[in-house]
C-alpha cells in the first residue's frame, strides 16, 4: 500500500454498500475478483496489470483482492495462483478440472458463476481479450448484472460505493463513466496494455481456496477438435513492443507502407496502422491501432500520415515518447505527441532511417 | 434452414463530432450504416442458406428509421426483415437488449424453428461484444464468437464445425445446432445484391413489433428498468496541457530535419539512445 493510497484512504471514508430497493442486501459482496486468464499454459500479462488495478480499487474500498484461475489439474494452473500473489492477490480462488482444460465458453461460465454465486465478490474483472470477452458477456448475463467493456479507467465512487468504470464510446469521440448500482458483482474488461505492468514479487504466496468443479465433460456440447497454432514469424507482439513504427492514409497508397516497416527494422521495434489503412488492407487487421484495434503502451512511439483521430489517440496514450509527423500543421496529434514534424512521410521516414543506420553503425564502429 | 441475423443501425464514426459546449454528439446530418462487422455475420448467413436451402430473417431493435438498414438487408439478399421498436426499449444496455432480442428469436422459433443465429463481433458505436454471448445465454444456443471459418454444417446430425479465433491461434470447435455465430472481420465479402433482390428490398414492408408482438410479458426487464448499468457522465476527453515539441523544418533538407529530430529526441532521453536497434 503507498502512502498516497493510505492517505486517500483516510481523508475519504467510503460509503457502505446501498440497500436496493427491494431490499436485496448487496453489503454481502466483498471483495475485488481478478479473472486470470490461463490458455494453453500460460496466463495473459492483462491478468497481472488487473491485479495492479484491483490492488488499488481493493486498497480504497479496504477489502482484500483475489485472483480466480481455472484449469487444467496441471503444473501450470498452480504456477499461474503463484503469480498471482506475486502480482499481488491477497488470496487465489482456484478451480482445477480436465473439463477446464483448454477455454471454452460453457464449462468457464458454469465454473466462474459457481465461484461468484458462493464467494459473492463485489466486483469482478477480466481482460478485454478473445477469451475475456467471450466469458464476460456470457457471465453477465448468468449473473444478471452490469458489465462495462473496455475501461479506460477504473476509480471507486465514495459516496455509493460503486465502481466508476469510464471507457471511451462512439468510436472513442466521447468518454462515458459507468456505473452498476443495483446488482453485483460490478463487472468490468479492460483491454491489454491500458493499465500500468504492476512490480512482481517473487515468492510472495498466500492463501489458496479451492472449490470443486461441479461441471463433467459430458454436459459440455461444444467439442475442441483440434488447435492451429499461428506462425509466429506472422504473430505480431505489437501490444508488447518497445519501440512502435505506425502509418495512416497520409502515406498515400499501400506500397509507401515499406518505409514505415523500414524504419521499424533499423529500430528494432514492431509496425502497426491506423483503422482506415488496415480497412482498406495495406497491413493484416491485427496490426490496427487504437481504440478498435490494439493498445500499445511503447517507449517510443512514431506515428507518420496519421491525423491523431480520437479513437487513434486512446490506443497509444500510453506511449512515453511520441513522435508525429504529418503535412497538416493543424492535425489533432500535434496536440498529444512529445516532438512533432510538419512535412512529407514519405520524405522524413526513409532519412529517418538512413540517419538511424548511420548512428547505429558508427555506435557499432566506436564498440 | 433458418438462420436469424441480428444488425445494428449505427452513426458512421468517421463523421460523428462532438458539440464544444455541451459534449453530445452531433447526430444531425450524420449519415447511419449498418455495424460493418455485422455484414460479415449477414454474409456468412446468406452462403450457408444458398448452400441448404431455408430463409435469413434480419432483425434489429431501434427506431423508425432502422427500416432503411433492413432494407438493405433484404438488397443483399435476406428473405424477411423484423424491426422490434417500441418506447419501453429506450435506454437499454446489453443485457436489456439482449433480453429483447433473444425474445424476440424465441418468438420467431415459435413460428419457424431457428437453427442457427448470427451476429456482428461488435458494434463501432458501442464496441462491447456483449449482446452475442447475452443472446446465447438467455437461448440456452451455443456460442461460438470470433468465429473466422464455418467449416461444415451437417444438418442431419445438427452439428457444425468451424474455426474460431484465440489468441496465438485458431480452435476448430464441433457444435450442436441451434448455435450462436460471431463472424471475424475480413472472413467473406458482402456480395452485391442482384437486380431482383434490389426491387425487392425498394417495395418491401419490413415487419415492425412492438414488445408485446415480441412475447414480452416482462416490460421491466427492458430499456432503462432492466439495464443494470447506469451511465453517470458523459465528456470529451481532456486535452493534453503541454503541446508537442514541432522541430523546425523550414529551408532544410528531410535528412537535416531527421537528425535535428533525432537530436531533440535523444537529448531528452538518452536511455532511448541505447535502446534502439536492439
Amino acid at each position: 500500500m503507498s502512502a498516497e493510497d493510505n492517505d486517500q484512504e483516510q481523508s475519504t471514508p467510503v460509503a457502505s454498500a446501498p440497500r436496493r430497493a427491494d431490499g436485496a442486501d448487496l453489503s454481502v459482496y466483498h471483495g475485488v475478483w481478478v479473472f486470470i486468464e490461463l490458455e494453453r499454459g500460460k496466463v495473459h500479462p492483462v491478468s497481472w496489470e488487473l491485479l495492479g488495478e484491483g490492488r488499488k480499487l481493493a486498497t480504497h474500498l479496504g477489502v482484500p483482492v483475489s485472483g480466480v484461475v481455472l484449469g487444467p489439474d496441471a503444473p501450470e494452473t498452480l504456477a499461474a495462483c503463484d503469480g498471482a500473489f506475486e502480482y499481488g492477490a491477497d488470496s487465489v480462488y482456484l478451480m482445477k478440472d480436465t473439463v477446464l482444460a483448454d477455454y471454452r465458453t460453457d464449462p468457464y461460465t458454469a465454473g466462474l458463476t459457481d465461484l461468484v454465486q458462493t464467494f459473492k465478490p463485489e466486483i469482478m474483472l477480466l481482460g478485454a481479450t478473445t477469451l475475456g470477452r467471450d466469458l464476460a458477456g456470457a457471465l453477465a448475463t448468468t449473473l444478471a448484472t452490469g458489465l462495462t467493456a473496455d475501461c479506460t479507467e477504473l476509480r471507486i465512487d465514495d459516496e455509493t460505493r460503486s465502481l466508476a468504470a469510464t471507457r471511451p464510446t462512439f468510436g472513442g469521440s466521447l468518454l462515458c463513466t459507468i456505473h452498476t448500482l443495483e446488482y453485483r458483482p460490478q463487472m468490468a474488461t479492460v483491454r491489454p496494455r491500458v493499465m500500468a505492468m504492476p512490480e512482481r514479487v517473487e515468492g510472495k504466496r498466500g492463501q489458496v481456496i479451492e472449490h470443486g468443479c461441479r461441471v463433467a465433460e459430458t454436459d459440455i456440447i461444444t467439442k475442441i477438435l483440434s488447435f492451429i497454432p499461428d506462425s509466429d514469424a506472422e504473430k505480431a507482439q505489437l501490444a508488447y513492443a518497445d519501440i512502435v513504427v505506425a502509418g495512416g492514409r497520409g502515406l498515400g497508397k499501400p506500397e509507401n507502407f515499406k518505409l514505415v516497416q523500414d524504419l521499424a527494422a533499423v529500430l528494432g521495434g514492431d509496425y502497426g496502422g491506423s483503422r482506415p489503412v488496415t480497412h482498406a488492407g495495406w497491413i493484416a487487421a491485427d496490426r490496427q491501432i487504437g481504440q478498435t484495434g490494439k493498445t500499445i503502451r511503447p517507449k517510443l512511439y512514431i506515428a507518420a500520415g496519421i491525423s491523431g483521430a480520437i479513437q487513434h489517440r486512446v490506443g497509444v496514450e500510453g506511449a512515453d515518447v511520441i513522435i508525429a509527423i504529418n503535412n497538416d500543421p493543424n492535425a489533432p496529434i500535434f496536440d498529444f505527441a512529445t516532438f512533432g514534424v510538419v512535412g512529407d512521410a514519405l520524405q522524413i521516414l526513409p532519412a529517418l532511417t538512413e540517419a538511424l543506420r548511420e548512428r547505429l553503425a558508427a555506435r557499432k564502429a566506436a564498440q | 434452414m433458418h438462420i436469424v441475423v441480428c444488425i445494428k443501425q449505427v452513426p458512421d464514426s468517421a463523421q460523428i463530432r462532438v458539440h464544444p459546449v455541451t459534449n453530445t454528439i452531433m447526430r444531425q446530418g450524420v449519415p447511419t450504416i449498418i455495424n460493418p462487422y455485422d455484414l460479415f455475420s449477414l454474409e456468412e448467413a446468406l452462403r450457408l442458406r444458398d448452400q441448404f436451402g431455408g430463409k435469413v430473417t434480419v432483425i434489429t431493435m431501434g427506431p423508425k428509421m432502422a427500416i432503411e438498414a433492413l432494407k438493405k438487408c433484404i438488397s443483399y439478399g435476406a428473405d424477411e426483415a423484423i424491426l422490434l421498436t417500441d418506447k419501453v426499449f429506450a435506454g437499454s444496455d446489453t443485457l436489456a437488449t439482449s433480453f429483447a432480442l433473444a425474445s424476440t428469436i424465441a418468438k420467431i422459433n415459435e413460428g419457424e424453428k431457428v437453427d442457427m443465429v448470427f451476429c456482428g463481433k461488435q458494434t463501432i458505436d458501442g464496441d462491447t461484444a456483449q449482446v452475442g454471448p447475452g443472446i446465447a445465454r438467455r437461448l440456452g444456443m451455443q456460442q461460438l464468437t470470433y468465429v473466422a471459418e464455418v467449416e461444415k454444417v451437417d444438418l442431419d446430425k445438427g452439428e457444425v464445425v468451424v474455426h474460431r479465433r484465440s489468441e496465438g491461434g485458431v480452435q476448430v470447435l464441433s457444435t450442436k445446432l441451434p448455435c450462436l455465430v460471431t463472424m471475424l472481420e475480413g472472413s467473406n465479402e458482402m456480395r452485391y445484391g442482384t437486380m431482383d433482390d434490389l426491387f425487392r428490398a425498394a417495395r418491401y414492408e419490413v415487419a415492425e413489433w412492438d414488445h408485446k408482438a415480441a412475447g414480452i410479458t416482462a416490460p421491466n426487464q427492458c430499456g432503462l428498468k432492466g439495464s443494470p448499468t447506469v451511465v453517470k457522465k458523459v465528456f470529451a476527453p481532456p486535452p493534453k496541457a503541454v503541446k508537442a515539441q514541432m522541430v523546425a523544418t523550414e529551408g532544410k533538407s528531410a535528412r537535416e530535419v531527421a537528425d535535428s529530430l533525432l537530436d531533440s529526441l535523444f537529448a531528452k532521453h538518452s536511455k532511448l539512445e541505447t535502446e534502439i536497434g536492439q
